[in-house]
Parts: structure tokens; C-alpha cells; sequence
């Protein structure tokens, strides 16, 4: 096992050309423009001792962001995985006339600056807008609030399930569900035993981008989230404000902290994403 | 179960040609049926109409008498063998087998102990003891292909739709399966349909023929009647090599342009004018020459050997034509002063002469 992790480095005897030099620049790579910045981020908090580290960890409005983002971004997340699904599918099946516009406005939220999609979201939703008005005569507000946080992620999350899901769609064989409803499957049940397991690695895929997405997500969220610490205050924000503070130490561990978060959930997606690939090998 | 297909006709989607035109066909209870035709024939889109698998724009399909309008009338009373089989890949063998029982409403479905002894005796009548927890991944050629047989026939269905069920195997796989396939036939009392680009296999295994040509059913016979009498020209040619003589008959003989193919007698009721001989190359023969004097201008050039009968071409003015003779058969005469093709079938404007 070891010789054989050992050997990957080995150029001699690989048939690829150009083994080391891509070796040493994919290394350099991820060496630069990953690994050192966030090293750098999970050193530099330290610098004025575990004891101030230690108490601007222990920072409750800090805890109640971080318990926004992260429960906001899963939230989104989740919502956005049946919409996702409804719209991979209609792209990869339903052959609907204009079917190619929707398709290039599935990624508009990426391109959009984030800031202009906040904006937009904020005036639609108010309290004023043509969306937040409607919604006020039930009793329902969605901005300033968590769910104006969740709506926004939606919003910015939304491409990722789709086009995670979208093409594994559209290379799933057709004759399956065929065989299926020969056999004498219903709907339901072709999608639920035939369709779910091909495209449940995919579907968890677009989860945890959009999660991630999400996390990170600053823009879009501060118009229409209103930002009362401790009630609709996302983490990034709150970053954003220390630093304004001058408070460094503060904003870099709220940064640590976000970090390690998010690489613990994104692992754990991971494997479950393995874990459920593992059921669907192509036969 | 006899199925009845009534006019179906079905175009192609956008476009104004016709897939199915104007098909009808009788399959009676216990009948072996084998669909060929060249590809595009439409002899897929016939079976997958069988199985409701695609809207027709006119026609019907009768099971029992019963017209079928939905997959779902069918489900669980034809089964169908898909050309790349359609394993449910995350399922294990037992549980893609067991499909067709566990999909079933709750009130009709057998319980789980009676549903695994189904598996067991389909494991055992397709020869795959012991694979049952295996994924289809795991398997070979013919093995997938009888997972997919036993899933068809797990809801004891009376009719089996197979669409070139052996394409994917190698030769001898493909003999074994196609011998022990009718035999299954037989001992399950089922309705086949097969579909097939392979006239060979088609003979081998069907008791009936059904030949399809541009969507359309040009002859439906028993492989006896196919051979002996091929409706067109196109069928002759379909159904094995064969080579062909135009030519005119003149008061009941038929009179070959080639003067080295020596005029026959044709049978009462060919009426007079230009006709076309067709004839399997080991029908043929090459006449001795009766004197010293005669020039020869028939050489036989060997081939090599296959199937029994030794190979040859012959060389009659431009044309190369094969021409087989029986390898048990003594003295070969390989040379000689023209052809003898009295065995022909005869063809006016591409139709049998009756």
C-alpha cells in the first residue's frame, strides 16, 4: 500500500507525457492558491495567544451567526434540491419550446454580480415590493428575517443542483424505465427504485455546492436579511464588521472557525456521496 | 395467449414516413414467431408496439382477443427481453428478478417468503444458482441475458417479446442459448416473438417467419414454405445466397439470356414474357460434355470448404457466381459446357410466379 502511494511520485515507467511536469505544477498549484492561504488563515489567529484566541472564540453573538449561515445554507440547500431536480428534469426530458432560454437562465445567478441579485431580492421581497406586499396580506415576511437568508441562498444555490443532476439524467438509459413500467411499476415507484439511485450521488453533489456556496455566500444575503446580530446576522457579515472594528484577531477566528465547519460538512458529503455511488455502478 | 396485431401504422415522429405501414399479423397461443428483415425494417418498432412501448398512430393490439391500449394492461402478461438486457444496475440479480413481484399493490403482491422460493426456482430454471446476490456488473454475456429472461418471466406471463436477444454474445454462447431458449419455450408452454436481423438464427429456432421490409410484413410463412417458396426476389436473397438469371419464357420454357445457362421447363401457368431465375448456388449444376468435340467454357475454381459443401466461383462471361457442391458427393464435375438451373424459382416485377 505504501510502496504503491510511494510510487505515484515515481515518473519512471508511467506512460503519461509530461508526468512530471504536471505532477510538480498541479503540486505548485494547489500548493499556492490554496493550501498557503488557508494555512496562513489557521496561524495567524494564534498570534496573540491561545488566551485571546480562546476569548474571541467564546463570542455568542459570533456562535449565533455562525448557527445562521450554517443552518440558513443547509435549509437553502435542502430546498433547493427538490426545485433543482424538477428543473433537471424538465431540461433533460421535456422537450418545451424555449427550453434552450431556460437553460441559459439556470446559470444567470452565477454570472449575476451578487450584490445586483441582493439588491433585486430586497426590493422584490420588502415590504414594499410586488412579492413582499402579496406575501404581507398573509402574514408572511420574508425579509429582514431567516427566511429572507434562505430565500436569497435559493436563489444563489439553485444552479448547482441542476446541473449536478442535469446530465446524469440525460445519460440515464432510457430502457430501464421502460423495463420497469413493462414489469408493471408506477410512477412512483419507477422513480423511486429506478431513477432515485443513479441520480442520488448527483442530487448529493448539488447539495453540498450549494451548501458551500451558501456558507460563503455575502452579497446577496445582506440586503434582505436585515442583520440583527444575534437573529438574522450571517457570518461573513459579521467578519466584515470585526475587520471594520480593527478587530483582526476576532474576525480571523470567526474565519477559522467557518473554515473548519465547512471542511468537517463538505468531508462528510463527500462520503456520502461515495457511500451511495457505491450502489449504482453501471453495470 | 395468441396476440393479433390490426393495421398499426405508425409514422416517425416530425417526419411523414412510415415506420409501421399498415401491419397485421395473427400469432396463435404457443407459437414461436421470428421477426427478421434488414435493419430499419421496422421490426423492432413492431415488437416495442407489441409491448405498447410506442404510440401507433392507427391500429390496434389484441391479447386474447382483448385489445390492449396502455402499457399497463399489459404489465406482468408479456414479458420483454430488451436488446442490452435493461439490468436495474444497483440491484442485485434477486432483486431485479423479483422486480416485476415487489412493484405489485400490496393486496396481489405474494408475500416475501413466497417471492424469494420465485426467485429461487427462476435461478434454477435459467442454470444461475448461487448468483442471486450478485450485481449484473459481475456477470457475463449470457448469464445477464438470462437475469433478463428470468425477471420477464417472473410474473408467469404467457407471451415473451425478445428483441435481438442474442446480439451481444459470442458464437457459441449464442448456439447454446438459442437451443436452450426454445426449449424454455416449450416446456413453459409460452408465445414468442423474436426479433432478429439473423436469418439463421430465425430458422433455427421459429416454427414461423415473418419477413419485414420498409415497415412493412412481405411474407409470413413457416421456414419450409419460406424456402421453398419466397414471396419476392428481396426474401430469396434474405433468406441465403442466391443468384440470379434473367430471362424470357417462350410456350413453357423459360429461355436464359446467358447462352451458357441451358433453357428449362417451367411449370404449367407461368404465362409467356420476361422473367428473372433465382436459385441457391448448391441447386445449381454444370452439364458434362457429351462428345470429345465440345469446347468447354465452364471452370469451377475451388473455394475452400464450410457448412458441408465445397466452395467454388465460377466464370460465366463477366460475372463471377458462386456455386456449391455437397463435400460427401464422389466425382465433382467442375468443368463442362453450361450451367443447369432448372431448380429456379421464378420472379416477374419482383414477385413469385405462382
Amino acid at each position: 500500500m505504501t510502496l504503491s502511494r510511494l510510487a505515484f511520485f515515481k515518473a519512471g515507467g508511467s506512460a503519461l507525457p509530461g508526468y512530471r511536469l504536471s505532477l510538480t505544477l498541479t503540486l505548485a498549484w494547489t500548493g499556492f492558491f490554496i493550501i498557503l492561504p488557508l494555512s496562513t488563515l489557521l496561524v495567524y489567529p494564534w498570534q496573540g495567544g491561545p488566551a485571546a484566541m480562546l476569548g474571541a472564540l467564546h463570542d455568542s453573538r459570533m456562535l449565533a451567526a455562525l448557527w445562521t449561515s450554517f443552518s440558513c445554507a443547509a435549509i437553502a440547500a435542502a430546498c433547493n434540491i427538490p426545485c433543482g431536480l424538477l428543473l433537471a428534469w424538465a431540461l433533460a426530458r421535456g422537450n418545451l419550446p424555449g427550453h434552450r432560454l431556460a437553460d441559459a437562465l439556470i446559470d444567470l445567478p452565477l454570472a449575476l454580480p451578487t450584490a445586483v441579485s441582493g439588491i433585486t431580492l430586497a426590493t422584490l421581497y420588502g415590504p414594499h415590493g410586488w412579492l413582499g406586499s402579496l406575501l404581507a396580506v398573509f402574514g408572511v415576511s420574508v425579509s429582514y428575517n431567516k427566511a429572507g437568508i434562505v430565500l436569497a441562498l435559493m436563489f444563489v444555490g439553485l444552479p448547482f443542483v441542476v446541473r449536478a443532476v442535469e446530465p446524469v439524467l440525460r445519460n440515464l438509459p432510457q430502457d430501464l424505465e421502460e423495463a420497469a413500467h413493462l414489469l408493471g411499476a408506477r410512477p412512483w415507484q419507477i422513480f423511486l427504485r429506478i431513477i432515485a439511485a443513479p441520480i442520488l450521488p448527483a442530487l448529493i453533489t448539488g447539495f453540498g455546492l450549494a451548501f458551500a456556496r451558501g456558507i460563503g455566500e455575502y452579497g446577496s444575503v445582506i440586503f434582505i436579511a436585515g442583520n440583527q446580530p444575534f437573529k438574522s446576522e450571517i457570518a461573513p457579515l459579521l467578519i466584515v464588521v470585526r475587520l471594520q472594528e480593527f478587530d483582526y484577531p476576532g474576525a480571523t477566528a470567526i474565519a477559522l472557525v467557518l473554515l473548519c465547519v465547512s471542511l468537517l460538512s463538505l468531508a462528510l458529503i463527500g462520503g456520502f456521496r461515495r457511500r451511495f455511488a457505491l450502489w449504482s455502478e453501471p453495470a | 395467449m395468441s396476440i393479433e396485431v390490426c393495421n398499426l401504422v405508425r409514422l416517425a415522429p416530425g417526419a411523414q414516413q412510415r415506420l409501421l405501414d399498415d401491419v397485421s399479423l395473427k400469432v396463435p397461443d404457443g407459437a414461436f414467431v421470428a421477426l427478421v428483415g434488414p435493419s430499419g425494417a421496422g421490426k423492432t418498432t413492431l415488437l416495442r408496439a407489441i409491448a405498447g412501448l410506442d404510440n401507433c398512430n392507427s391500429g390496434s393490439v389484441l391479447l386474447d382477443d382483448r385489445p390492449m391500449t396502455s402499457v399497463k394492461d399489459r404489465a406482468g402478461r408479456m414479458g420483454f427481453v430488451f436488446q442490452n438486457y435493461a439490468l436495474f444496475p444497483h440491484m442485485t440479480v434477486a432483486r431485479n428478478i423479483a422486480f416485476g413481484l415487489d412493484v405489485q399493490p400490496r393486496a396481489e403482491r405474494p408475500a416475501r417468503a413466497q417471492i424469494a422460493k420465485r426467485v429461487e426456482e427462476l435461478l434454477e430454471l435459467m442454470q444461475l444458482q448461487g448468483m442471486g446476490g450478485k450485481h449484473p456488473a459481475k456477470l457475463s454475456g449470457g448469464q445477464r441475458q438470462r437475469v433478463a429472461l428470468a425477471r420477464a418471466l417472473a410474473t408467469g406471463p404467457r407471451v415473451l417479446l425478445l428483441d435481438e436477444p442474442f446480439g451481444a454474445l459470442d458464437p457459441i454462447v449464442r448456439r447454446s442459448i438459442r437451443s436452450w431458449l426454445r426449449e424454455l419455450h416449450d416446456t413453459l408452454g409460452l408465445t414468442t416473438i423474436l426479433v432478429t436481423h439473423d436469418q439463421e438464427e430465425a430458422l433455427e429456432v421459429a416454427d414461423r417467419i415473418v419477413v419485414m421490409q420498409s415497415g412493412r410484413i412481405v411474407q409470413d410463412a413457416s421456414p419450409m414454405d419460406l424456402d421453398e417458396q419466397p414471396a419476392t426476389e428481396f426474401v430469396m436473397e434474405f433468406l441465403g445466397e442466391a443468384v440470379s438469371f434473367a430471362g424470357e419464357v417462350r410456350h413453357g420454357r423459360m429461355i436464359p439470356d446467358d447462352a451458357l445457362v441451358i433453357p428449362f421447363v417451367v411449370p404449367e401457368g407461368v404465362t409467356d414474357g420476361p422473367v428473372v431465375a433465382m436459385i441457391r448456388p448448391y441447386e445449381m449444376a454444370i452439364q458434362k460434355p457429351s462428345s470429345e468435340q465440345d469446347v468447354l467454357s465452364i471452370y469451377a475454381a475451388p473455394r475452400g470448404t464450410r457448412n458441408g459443401y465445397r466452395h467454388y466461383t465460377l466464370q460465366l462471361g463477366e460475372r463471377i457466381i458462386p456455386f456449391y457442391r455437397p463435400v460427401d458427393e464422389a466425382d465433382v464435375q467442375v468443368q463442362g459446357v453450361a450451367l443447369d438451373i432448372s431448380r429456379s424459382r421464378l420472379f416477374r416485377q419482383g414477385l413469385l410466379c405462382a
